[in-house]
């Protein structure tokens, strides 16, 4: 079991950002066009985490052009370049699964603030969404 | 056939390749083998190379297996096994043979196991018949069906699909493609599935299938 767990230990990616169910991400992949190489993000919510190990998988949710668009993505493939936050969000579940039955204002969810305390609000951030902020002191 | 080797199931896994896909693969603990014996045409008949794997106490040997190790000095080994090869001249008995050695990365091999003993099963999961309806009045759910005609044979042919034993009998799986393979820690990756269970005893040799070699 221990030749199995080295094997899988060589191959995990420690260098992306975590993130959590509900969060909306933008996860840049690396696309292979024969010899040439370009980076396609892709926008959404993660609605899923499975797995464990080199064998985790996430699910990131997007609605385009109306049509619903879930990708599966393993968690340590070396296909990704990068993964950004755009908003953590609020949520009570590990598994969004029903935000496929849900269309337009119904399928938000709720972002989830920080504290100035914790000071892990970048100044980005706090520049960008004032307002938050505001609501975050009243929490 | 030139390329050989024992080995002893690990387990499964995954790994990404340098397009970042995802290939499941066997790891395999191959080798390090030792050459026991080489046959020969003048005294065998035959050529073939004897290997053993895995370092063993000698009480757990009974004396005409000793023999055979004290001949030429080599640690009593938990299996012996032979493969037959075109040119045994070109190993010396106690030769190690190390996976890095025999295997690179993009070899083709078949893999040669003991399945996983299953007990006595039916038909349905021993040989994939089909089913009868589970309602409707049907009384006739997983049985063999027909034994076949009636006065004319008066006899069940030999090779009727009937319940019985399953598993534990020797399988080879043709064709696996090498992954990746660890000299250091005499690992072999392959794509693919083995037969047995994990700990199970392995017999790996290059692929009989032409044209992707």
């Amino acid at each position: 079991m221990d030749l199995i767990k080295a094997i899988e230990q060589e191959q995990v990616r420690t260098d992306l950002e975590k993130f959590n169910i509900g969060d909306y991400v933008r996860v840049h992949l690396k696309i292979k066009e024969g010899n040439r190489e370009r980076i396609q993000v892709f926008e959404g919510t993660v609605i899923a985490r499975r797995g464990s190990g080199i064998k985790e998988t996430f699910t990131v949710r997007k609605v385009s052009y109306g049509v619903g668009v879930e990708r599966v993505l393993p968690m340590h493939s070396p296909k990704i370049q990068k993964i950004e936050i755009v908003r953590k969000g609020k949520v009570r579940r590990a598994k969004l699964y029903y935000l496929r039955e849900r269309i337009g204002k119904a399928a938000r969810i709720k972002e989830k603030l920080q504290s100035k305390a914790a000071g892990r609000v970048t100044e980005e951030e706090t520049a960008a969404k004032p307002k938050e902020q505001a609501g975050n002191e009243n929490e | 056939m030139k390329k050989f080797i024992l080995g002893k199931k690990i387990g499964m896994t995954q790994v990404f390749d340098e397009e970042g896909f995802v290939i499941p693969v066997t790891v395999i603990e191959a080798g390090p083998c030792t050459v026991v014996q080489k046959k020969t045409v003048e005294n065998d008949g035959y050529t073939a190379v004897k290997l053993g794997f895995i370092d063993i106490d000698k009480k757990k040997k009974n004396k005409p297996e000793l023999g055979e190790f004290d001949k030429y000095k080599i640690t009593p080994k938990k299996y012996v096994k032979e493969f037959r090869v075109d040119d045994a001249g070109k190993y010396e008995n106690g030769q190690v043979i190390k996976v890095s050695d025999m295997f690179s990365p993009g070899d083709r091999v078949d893999v040669t196991g003991t399945s996983k003993g299953k007990g006595f099963q039916g038909v349905i999961k021993r040989f994939g018949l089909s089913r009868g309806r589970e309602t409707h009045g049907s009384m006739y759910h997983r049985r063999p069906g027909s034994m076949g005609a009636s006065t004319d044979p008066s006899r069940v042919f030999k090779g009727k699909k009937l319940p019985g034993h399953m598993g534990v009998e020797r399988v080879t799986v043709q064709n696996l493609d090498v992954v990746r393979i660890d000299g250091e820690k005499n690992l072999l990756l392959l794509k693919g599935s083995v037969p047995g269970p994990k700990g199970g005893l392995l017999l790996i040799k290059e692929t009989v299938k032409t044209g992707r070699r």
